[in-house]
């Protein structure tokens, strides 16, 4: 006997949608379903709130991948998580203003964003609050630069 | 007693390749660790913006050398789902295989460095000894040992050549067997059994919220396998067993590696069964239309997963990684705390460290 043996309480992708976009109203956009993938957009002030709901209420109990994107007008930062008893992945992708760079971190929920998260902070400097320990990681600690954003020339030394 | 931090590595025994470890010790017991990484970063994300499609996939094979057929595919993967591309039948059966003739030589490597830590010349000989079997098999398919850059955005690069089949299936047979003495030689090794049992316990949910996957969460008791249950290629067509074990520590790691590569010859049995003749490659457009794709696979260490995003030139706009070991790595805190000293290189080795895909 496993401890992830299927059950019987799963949720289709329709399901997870609807419920979301009736939670998060116009928070939420362009969210497209295909078999086991859900792809949407979110408003950065629910981000949080939504992942809680997502763990709680729906089972995605993993955090797979947190990437940063530079889009040069804004930042964006994309999160893939994952539902093992629904089998399915779900892709949030979150604006961020290249002015403020903030957003809530999702590291108390699932621990396994904590690196991500950080190494999102060591390539584009998008700062996640409530993250227990926003450092740089692959980086050395004095490094002053964010190599991945585009205004940075590849073969600059410093 | 007074607690110290204390550094294992980045030159010590237990750490293949480059990193760190630094525990936090009172007396014997571990009360905090924080693993170092970063030494063998290159950019590799970065470099990839500079890139055209067709010249990344010998780089995605660096990423990791001990598996890297697999990321190539999963590169080339990635792009396939972007372009919508069809890959032709038979280029789908042999990318199955040769994934698990990969997964295999990868456990085995594993399984030679765990010999090592775990203090045994011998257990590190003969899994390497056993491990060339394959990589001979990957030289005659590919040209090279380990970067064997075969697949190819739409298919991979050759066919099978003559009588690979055949020694494919010699090999395997010869292989099972040795497996099963492999097996008696750590099982029946009582150091080993009173080195692993019982230590670096995690249990299965708080390991699946760490972010752990592949064989370390099936060794933490979790019955979930990409392979199965998002399938790609063709393993919905072959089957087979997702290996578990219920104890949750380091031996059951250890157990789930070995019953997997078991499982791997049944399926490359199982493929060359059902493959057909036919063409082995499309072609693919230099150029991929904007957009965004992800695709993920359960690589020998656990989920790999990459997020392209395409602004329709012949370069990617951006291509992130997710490597398992790197998650993992920062999961394995959760295990080290209460246990000895002495058992780090017992529960780190379970992990299969590589630095490659870590540190990108």
């Amino acid at each position: 006997m496993t401890e992830m043996s299927p059950k019987a309480k799963s949720f289709t992708e329709e399901q997870v949608v609807k419920a979301l976009t009736d939670k998060f109203q116009d928070k939420v956009k362009d969210a497209k379903i295909k078999p086991r993938r859900i792809v949407l957009d979110a408003d950065r002030s629910v981000l949080l709130e939504m992942c809680k709901t997502l763990k709680e209420s729906y089972e995605f109990e993993q955090c797979s991948c947190v990437s940063g994107v530079d889009m040069k007008t804004f930042f964006q930062v994309v999160y893939h998580i994952s539902s093992y008893a629904n089998k399915m992945v779900i892709q949030i992708t979150v604006d961020i203003p290249r002015d403020t760079p903030e957003v809530d971190s999702i590291t108390p929920l699932y621990g396994g964003a904590n690196w991500h998260e950080r190494e999102a902070y060591d390539m584009f400097g998008i700062i996640f609050k409530g993250h227990p320990r926003m450092e740089r990681i692959l980086l050395p600690q004095d490094y002053q630069f964010f190599p991945l954003r585009k205004d940075y020339e590849v073969g600059r030394r410093i | 007693m007074t607690e110290m931090w204390v550094n294992m590595g980045p030159q010590h025994p237990m750490t293949h390749g480059l990193w760190s470890l630094r525990v936090k010790i009172n007396g014997e017991i571990i009360t905090d660790a924080e693993p170092m990484i970063g030494y063998l970063h290159r950019g590799w994300e970065k470099m990839m913006e500079n890139r055209d499609y067709h010249q990344i996939v010998p780089l995605a094979d660096r990423l990791c050398y001990a598996s890297s057929l697999s990321w190539s595919h999963l590169y080339c993967k990635t792009v396939e789902d972007l372009l919508e591309l069809e890959v032709p039948e038979r280029a789908q059966w042999i990318r199955t295989l040769t994934l698990e003739i990969q997964r295999i030589a990868s456990h085995l490597m594993w399984l030679a460095a765990i010999g090592t830590d775990l203090g045994s010349y011998t257990m590190f000989l003969l899994p390497m000894r056993e491990r060339e079997m394959f990589l001979d098999l990957m030289t005659d398919l590919s040209g090279s040992r380990m970067t064997t850059n075969y697949p190819r955005i739409g298919g991979v690069r050759n066919d099978l050549p003559p009588n690979w089949e055949r020694d494919t299936l010699r090999v395997l047979n010869l292989f099972e067997k040795r497996l099963r003495e492999f097996e008696a030689l750590f099982d029946e090794c009582s150091a080993f059994l009173m080195r692993t049992k019982g230590v670096g316990k995690l249990s299965g949910p708080e390991a699946i919220n760490l972010g752990m996957t592949g064989p370390f969460m099936r060794g933490c008791n979790v019955d979930f396998d990409l392979r199965r249950d998002d399938p790609y290629e063709k393993y919905s067509e072959v089957d087979f067993r997702v290996c578990t074990h219920p104890d949750c520590d380091s031996y059951a790691r250890y157990r789930v590696r070995i019953d997997e590569m078991y499982e791997s010859c049944n399926i490359i049995r199982q493929c060359f069964q059902k493959m057909k003749q036919g063409p082995v490659r499309v072609k693919s457009p230099k150029a991929v239309p904007a957009g965004r794709a992800f695709a993920h696979v359960e690589d020998p260490r656990g989920e790999g997963l990459m997020y392209l995003i395409s602004d329709g030139s012949d370069k990617p706009y951006r291509l992130k990684v997710r490597s398992p070991i790197f998650v993992i790595v920062s999961g394995m805190p959760a295990a080290l705390i209460g246990e000895k000293v002495a058992d780090i290189p017992a529960i780190m080795g379970m992990a299969d460290m590589c630095l490659g895909e870590t540190d990108r």
